[in-house]
C-alpha cells in the first residue's frame, strides 16, 4: 500500500472535480441507491481522459472519495495495466489518497469489467466503469421507448433475446454483460463483466455503484440485495467453467485469461485477478520456505 | 445579526456528511455517526444544517417545515450557504428539511417522481430526538441483511401507515434521511416495514 501523500498537484480541487459537480453526482448516487437498478441521469463532465477509459467510474469515485480512503483500481482484473495505473495515479495526484493493489486493504475499488476474486466485505464500495448502461439498447435504440419499458417493467424483449440464443446455439450464449434483475424490479446491465462474476453481485456485502460517463447515467446495487441473472426454468443460468487451474498459482474456480506464448500454438491460462494470483503465490512460497 | 459559519472545511466536511448519508441510505435502518461542528440558528439542528450544506445548491429547491420557515435567521443561513431557492410548495422541493417531524405533512404532498423518472422525487431530512437501532419497527429490503430494527421518535401518529404506503408505490415515493444529535439513518422507498406477524 502506498501511503497518502501531501497533494503533489496544486491548482486542482480535492479529487479533481469542483464541489458543485460533486454535489450533483452525490445526489444522483443517493437516488440510485434508493431505487436499485434504475439508471439515474446525471450531468457528466468532460474528464481529462477519453470516453471509454472510465470517465463515468472516475466521476463516481471522485464524488465519494475522502482523504482517509484507500483506493484500488483494476482493469480486467489486473492492477498493472494502462487504464488501472493511470486512474490510480490520477487520484494519487489530485486527491493524495492512499492506493493499494490488495483487495482486502481497499475501501474503494474502481473496476473495469471484473469483480475481484477475494470476497468483498462490509464497508467497501465497488465502482464500475460502464460503457453502455442500458441493457435494452441493442434491442430498442430509442431512449424514450426503453424508458417506458423500464417504467412498465416490460422485459419480454430481453427474454426473447436469450431465447434466440437458445434457438440458435442450443444454450444461452451471452457470456458478458449478462442481464440481471435487481431486487425483483429493474433489469440492469452489470457492465461488460464476464457472466462468471454475476453470482458475486448477489447478496454482496459491499455497495456497488455504476458510472457511465458518455451515456451520463449512474446506477447502484445496495449491499445484501438480490441480484438474479435472467434465465429460463429449462435453461438455468450457468457460469462458464475452466478445465484447468491457473498455470501460475493453481487456483481453481477463478476466472482465467488466455495468454499466447509463441507463434506455435503455445498458450497458458492464468488468473485474470492479479492480486488474487500474487497473494496465493506468496502464500505458497512462504509455506514452502517455512 | 451576524451570520453563523458553515463548514470549517467545505471540501472534506461535505464529503464526510455525504458518505454518512450514502451509508445510511445504502444500509437502511442502520445508524451511522454524523459528527458536525456546524452551529446553525435554531430550530435548525446541526445535523439538518450539515446535510443541507453538503447536498443542496442552486439546483435543488428546499422546502422548510413551518417552525423552520418561521425563522428568518434559518432562511438567511440556508440561502447564504447553499444558494438554494426556498419553496412553499412541498411538491416542488428536492429536499424537505423538517425540524418538527411529528407534524410533517403527508408524504404524498411531496414529489413522488414519475414512472419514467422515479428519481424526480423529494428527499425528506428529519430531525428526531431519538434514533436507536436494534429495537423498534422491523424493516427488510435492499441493503438490509435479513431484518433490521429501527426505533425513531418523535414520528407522526400514522408513521407505519405512511411508510407502508410509500413503499407500496415503489419505484415511486420519497426517501427519508433521519437524524438525531450526532446520528443518521436512512429509510429509502425500497425499504419495507414488516408487520409483527412477519418477523
Amino acid at each position: 500500500m502506498s501511503p497518502a501523500a501531501a497533494l503533489p498537484q496544486t491548482g486542482y480541487n480535492f479529487a479533481y472535480l469542483d464541489e458543485g459537480t460533486k454535489r450533483m453526482i452525490r445526489r444522483a448516487i443517493l437516488k440510485a441507491v434508493a431505487v436499485p437498478g434504475y439508471q439515474v441521469p446525471f450531468a457528466a463532465r468532460e474528464m481529462p481522459m477519453p470516453y471509454g477509459w472510465g470517465t463515468g467510474g472516475v466521476q463516481v469515485t471522485a464524488a465519494i472519495l475522502g482523504a482517509s480512503d484507500v483506493l484500488k483500481v483494476i482493469d480486467q482484473g489486473a492492477d498493472d495495466t494502462t487504464n488501472a495505473v493511470s486512474i490510480r495515479r490520477f487520484f494519487g495526484r489530485t486527491a493524495g489518497v492512499a492506493t493499494t493493489t490488495r483487495t482486502a486493504e481497499a475501501t474503494v475499488i474502481q473496476t473495469r469489467h471484473r469483480i475481484p476474486e477475494t470476497p468483498l466485505t462490509e464497508g467497501q464500495i465497488l465502482v464500475y466503469q460502464v460503457p453502455i448502461p442500458e441493457p435494452l439498447r441493442f434491442l430498442e435504440p430509442r431512449e424514450t421507448e426503453t424508458r417506458q419499458l423500464h417504467a412498465l417493467a416490460e422485459y419480454g424483449l430481453m427474454h426473447v433475446k436469450l431465447y434466440e440464443d437458445i434457438a440458435r446455439h442450443g444454450h444461452i450464449a451471452t457470456t458478458y454483460a449478462y442481464p440481471v434483475e435487481v431486487a425483483g424490479r429493474y433489469v440492469m446491465d452489470p457492465s461488460p463483466t464476464p457472466k462468471f462474476d454475476n453470482p458475486k453481485m448477489d447478496d454482496c456485502p459491499a455497495l456497488q455503484l455504476f458510472g457511465a460517463g458518455r451515456e451520463k447515467r449512474i446506477y447502484a446495487v445496495p449491499p445484501h440485495t438480490r441480484v438474479r441473472s435472467l434465465d429460463f426454468e429449462d435453461h438455468p443460468f450457468r457460469v462458464q467453467r475452466f478445465e484447468r487451474p491457473c498455470a501460475l498459482c493453481g487456483a481453481e474456480d477463478v476466472y482465467l485469461d488466455e495468454v499466447v506464448l509463441d507463434d506455435a500454438g503455445g498458450r497458458m491460462f492464468v488468473c485474470s485477478d492479479t492480486d488474487h494470483c500474487e497473494t496465493r503465490r506468496d502464500a505458497i512460497a512462504h509455506g514452502e520456505s517455512a | 445579526m451576524a451570520l453563523q459559519q458553515g463548514f470549517a472545511d467545505p471540501v472534506h466536511d461535505a464529503q464526510g456528511v455525504f458518505r454518512a448519508a450514502l451509508e445510511g441510505l445504502s444500509r437502511p435502518a442502520l445508524i451511522r455517526s454524523l459528527p458536525t461542528k456546524v452551529a446553525p440558528p435554531p430550530p435548525l439542528t446541526p445535523e439538518l444544517a450539515a446535510l443541507a450544506l453538503a447536498l443542496a445548491d442552486a439546483d435543488t429547491p428546499l422546502w422548510l417545515d413551518p417552525p423552520l420557515a418561521a425563522s428568518e435567521a434559518v432562511a438567511a443561513f440556508l440561502r447564504f450557504h447553499t444558494g438554494a431557492p426556498l419553496v412553499s410548495n412541498p411538491a416542488e422541493a428536492v429536499f424537505a428539511i423538517i425540524a418538527d417531524p411529528q407534524n410533517a405533512p403527508d408524504f404524498a404532498a411531496f414529489a413522488q417522481g414519475t414512472p419514467d423518472y422515479p428519481d424526480h422525487s423529494t428527499t425528506l431530512i428529519l430531525a428526531l430526538g431519538h434514533l436507536e437501532s436494534g429495537t423498534g419497527h422491523a424493516f427488510s429490503g435492499p441493503g438490509i441483511k435479513g431484518v433490521a430494527r429501527l426505533d425513531a421518535a418523535p414520528v407522526p401518529a400514522d408513521w407505519q401507515e405512511r411508510l407502508g404506503t410509500n413503499h407500496a408505490g415503489f419505484p415511486l415515493g420519497i426517501d427519508l434521511i433521519l437524524t438525531a444529535p450526532g446520528r443518521i439513518a436512512g429509510l429509502p422507498r425500497s425499504t419495507r416495514l414488516l408487520q409483527p406477524a412477519e418477523v
